[in-house]
């Protein structure tokens, strides 16, 4: 069975508030915060991308554990903004992590959910002897349209999980379910993805976590009560909240693993920043079900127990998720444009 | 060994010069200098020309034979070879012209030195600058020379306690001698409040403590021929000339804000002419940068010239007339030229042709020349017999 | 795209600060060196490659205001000399920092960045920079 060997994640520190966002588009800052209950999203700074994301979230995972890295044999990395169209984040990984060059690796896309499509990747090939340990980062510097709702959410983050036989955390199964439910998209050449509006909630969102979440527990013959924490995919506050209830979860279960209010929604690190958090406070014994949702549409479903191995792991060696949140450089409207690259400058 | 003399120099203004292409520059300040010697082109043997960067302001190299060519000695085949080392251009060229006739092989030759800036804009000709430095460990992380100097600066300030109203005294030096100087770039006098108070290009550092981009040309007649020399309207001897270099980036030295090859260099070119510093009467060095110029009179004067600097010692009608044409701040910095200039100054000085800038009976005169952060250091001098 | 060989020759040096340690007299040499300028001849063959830990302090730092063409949408940013914990002297900017929060001994370490994009076809050269520890 694969386990978590060891976890890092990555925020930048450069923040906006929802309000200056609003205040730029005339929107009513209160019913933004009240109805997507986002009050803050990460920014990534001018010369940070995917690939920085990424490698600074390996390193934290790496710190962490005394894996020797001679013993990872794969490493994917999913992205809806990977900094190439073609040519791998994760070729340029092996090289930024110091990475044997016997090695697995290639990108993967799908929305939201790329990071753990990359985890069940991983967990296949250490599960079949394949590889001793493998990486899986979920990674993302999304963009919304300027004025478009997806402009309070989209920000940037990433989350490294890195797995083997031997980890802190046994995954005890993982569950997939995937439709052609065409919610969010963005087409080639775009610099903007659109999306269908209230489409995007009971058909896409919630139709693809409810049903995976349920069909797991189906599987593993488990109640909510069976679970010490739930982390979700968290386009908003508000989304990953409803599908909680729905779901017979409560609030302390939740809150630990709910980081878009502060942090936006990091996408392909969504779920997996919020399993993250929740690893930062873990004991022995704690049960989580982590379900992530990508639009196009599927959800990637995780039941995870963490064992004793989790007193062997160095966490302080890494600064924490909300170690990160909590180091913030706000910043206005205009450089916040700057920053993402919305202004048009000569030579365009 | 022989004696080596300049019987010869000429100089273009320095500034911004529309109207006037590399080559143009190049054949008037070389034929200046040719006439000022009183001789002919079949007298020269050959011909160092010092550019620093005319391939990338002007898409043009080999610019020792351009120069050759258009001042309209090619047809006599004159050796013209071209020397760079990043802004010590000039002074190497001058060393080079300085070995080369005292080797024997040659009995005269020609020393210009030119540079043509202003035909790219001035984002573009910080970069060519910045080709001076590290172009993998420097250039590429963000660095500019102005930047480099900036943390000299601060390292300085915070090494020996000098203050930032020490070094910004050098441009005002400069833009008052400047002021009497009529090739000057800049004609203007500043207030220390001018340097204070100016744009930063990189703290602390502001425009008025940088050297401006511009363009121009100057050059020189050397010889060993005893009857050229006693035809000359005024020789003077080149007492000596050496250069020391020290590793391309501060980052790689043991300190930044030490430039031990200028020490080296003034040092060893005292000894060669058998002088104390004591002796020279006129400092022409390279102040690129107000605080690179703090610290080159530092290497040759010792600690006393914070002192010296906040004294006013250094006006050319003090104890220790330092850049007396203006230095580079005033007289204008086109790269390969500047340590030419240096020459032209000195030999102004000493014949007593220096007009309202004077210094009253300069017998020896220091010029410096630096590539870089005292990377390369070349100093010569110059004096009467 | 002309620049790729001489980009991708420094990349593991610049992404993970990888320097070469003269085994003769043991120093630790970045950027990475060839031969030792102390060693020199007896340097050969004893160089060898070592990576630094990327932990340091400020020894001295400018705010850029004129800067280079390619870090135009950064201005002013702050370019710095910092001494490795390995003894090292190195140059690089200093990000995500109030320049108000930096002085001479102020305790940083490396991180990757994109330091450089040929255009907007060309390949983006990554390397160091630096932030507070």
């Amino acid at each position: 069975m694969s386990s978590i060997v060891s976890y890092g994640s990555y925020i930048p520190r450069y923040r906006i508030r929802s309000e200056e966002i609003a205040k730029e588009w005339g929107e009513n800052p209160e019913n933004i915060k009240n109805g997507l209950l986002i009050y803050s999203k990460s920014v990534p700074g001018p010369d940070e991308d995917v690939l920085t994301i990424s490698a600074e979230a390996a390193k934290n995972a790496l710190r962490r554990s005394s894996i020797d890295k001679k013993t990872i044999g794969a490493i994917y990395v999913g992205s809806e903004s990977h900094p190439y169209a073609v040519k791998p984040t994760s070729s340029i990984l092996v090289e930024a992590l110091g990475l044997p060059y016997d090695i697995h690796s290639a990108d993967y896309e799908f929305a939201c959910k790329a990071g753990t499509a990359a985890m069940q990747n991983v967990m296949g090939m250490v599960d079949s002897g394949m590889i001793e340990n493998g990486i899986a980062i979920g990674s993302d510097t999304s963009q919304g349209a300027p004025g478009d709702a997806l402009e309070y959410s989209a920000s940037a983050g990433g989350t490294a999980i890195i797995i083997g036989k031997e980890g802190f955390a046994d995954i005890n199964r993982t569950y997939s379910f995937t439709t052609d439910t065409p919610d969010f998209w963005r087409r080639e050449g775009e610099k903007y993805p659109s999306h269908g509006g209230r489409f995007t909630g009971e058909p896409a969102y919630f139709k693809h976590v409810i049903t995976a979440a349920k069909r797991m527990m189906e599987m593993q013959s488990t109640k909510p009560e069976d679970y010490d924490y739930a982390v979700f995919h968290q386009p908003n506050g508000k989304f990953p909240t409803r599908a909680a209830k729905m779901l017979g979860f409560k609030d302390e279960q939740v809150k630990d693993g709910l980081l878009t209010p502060y942090i936006g929604n990091t996408y392909s690190s969504s779920m997996i920043i919020g399993l993250s958090a929740i690893l930062d406070k873990a004991k022995s014994g704690d049960r989580i079900l982590a379900v992530a949702f990508g639009s196009g549409a599927g959800s990637d479903a995780f039941d995870i127990t963490v064992n004793d191995r989790i007193k062997n792991l160095r966490r302080e060696n890494s600064p924490g998720v909300m170690e990160q949140v909590n180091r913030p450089i706000w910043l206005d409207y205009a450089t916040y444009v700057k920053f993402r690259g919305k202004i048009i400058m000569r030579g365009a | 060994m022989r004696d080596v003399y300049i019987i010869g120099a000429g100089t273009t203004k320095f500034g911004e010069l529309w109207d006037s292409s590399l080559r143009e520059l190049a054949s008037e300040a070389g034929l200046k200098a040719l006439m000022d010697a009183g001789i002919y082109a079949e007298d020269i043997d050959a011909l160092y020309g010092a550019n620093t960067s005319g391939g990338q302001f002007v898409d043009q190299e080999q610019v020792a034979a351009l120069i050759a060519d258009y001042s309209g000695i090619s047809e006599l085949n004159i050796p013209s070879i071209r020397i760079e080392a990043g802004s010590a251009s000039g002074g190497a060229a001058l060393l080079q012209a300085f070995l080369a006739v005292k080797s024997g092989q040659y009995e005269t030759v020609a020393v210009g030195g030119v540079e043509k800036m202003t035909d790219v804009p001035s984002e573009v000709a910080n970069e060519i600058i910045g080709g001076s430095l590290d172009a993998e460990w420097e250039t590429f992380f963000g660095a500019t020379e102005a930047s480099l100097a900036a943390m000299v600066a601060k390292r300085h300030e915070y090494d020996t306690g000098v203050k930032r109203e020490d070094y910004a005294q050098f441009p005002v030096i400069a833009h008052k001698h400047g002021s009497m100087n009529e090739t000057s770039h800049f004609r203007n006098v500043i207030k220390i409040e001018d340097v204070l108070k100016a744009p930063f290009v990189s703290e602390p550092l502001t425009v008025f403590d940088t050297a401006p981009i511009s363009d121009g040309a100057s050059a020189l007649i050397i010889s060993a021929d005893k009857k050229k020399i006693k035809n000359a309207e005024h020789p003077l001897r080149i007492k000596s000339s050496t250069a020391a270099n020290d590793f391309l980036s501060l980052h790689d030295r043991k300190s930044i804000d030490r430039f031990g090859a200028v020490r080296k260099s003034t040092k060893s070119a005292l000894e060669l002419a058998g002088l104390e510093v004591g002796k020279v009467d006129v400092f022409e060095i390279h102040d690129s940068y107000s605080i690179a110029g703090l610290i080159q009179m530092e290497e040759i004067l010792g600690k006393e010239a914070i002192r010296m600097t906040r004294d006013g010692e250094f006006y050319y009608n003090s104890s220790h007339p330092v850049n007396v044409s203006g230095g580079l701040k005033a007289h204008g910095n086109p790269l390969g030229a500047s340590g030419v200039y240096q020459a032209v100054e000195a030999v102004l000085q000493l014949r007593g042709n220096a007009g309202t800038r004077q210094v009253k009976n300069a017998e020896n005169i220091m010029i410096h020349n630096m590539g870089g952060l005292g990377t390369t250091s070349v100093t010569s001098i110059i004096g009467v017999d | 795209m002309s620049e790729v060989p001489r980009f991708w020759r420094e990349s593991r040096h610049r992404y993970r600060m990888v320097g070469t340690k003269c085994k003769k007299c043991n120093t630790l040499f970045f950027p990475p060196r060839v031969l030792c300028p102390t060693c020199r001849r007896d340097s050969i063959g004893n160089m060898v490659e070592e990576e630094l830990s990327g932990k340091g302090e400020v020894y001295s730092y400018t705010v850029v205001h004129d800067g280079l063409e390619q870090f135009k949408m950064q201005v002013p940013y702050v370019m710095a000399m910092i001494r490795m914990k390995e003894g090292p002297l190195v140059t690089g900017q200093i990000v995500d920092a109030e320049p108000s929060e930096i002085q001479i001994g102020t305790k940083v370490r490396a991180a990757l960045r994109k330091v450089r994009t040929e255009g907007k076809e060309g390949i983006i050269q990554y390397g160091y920079k630096f932030v507070l520890e």
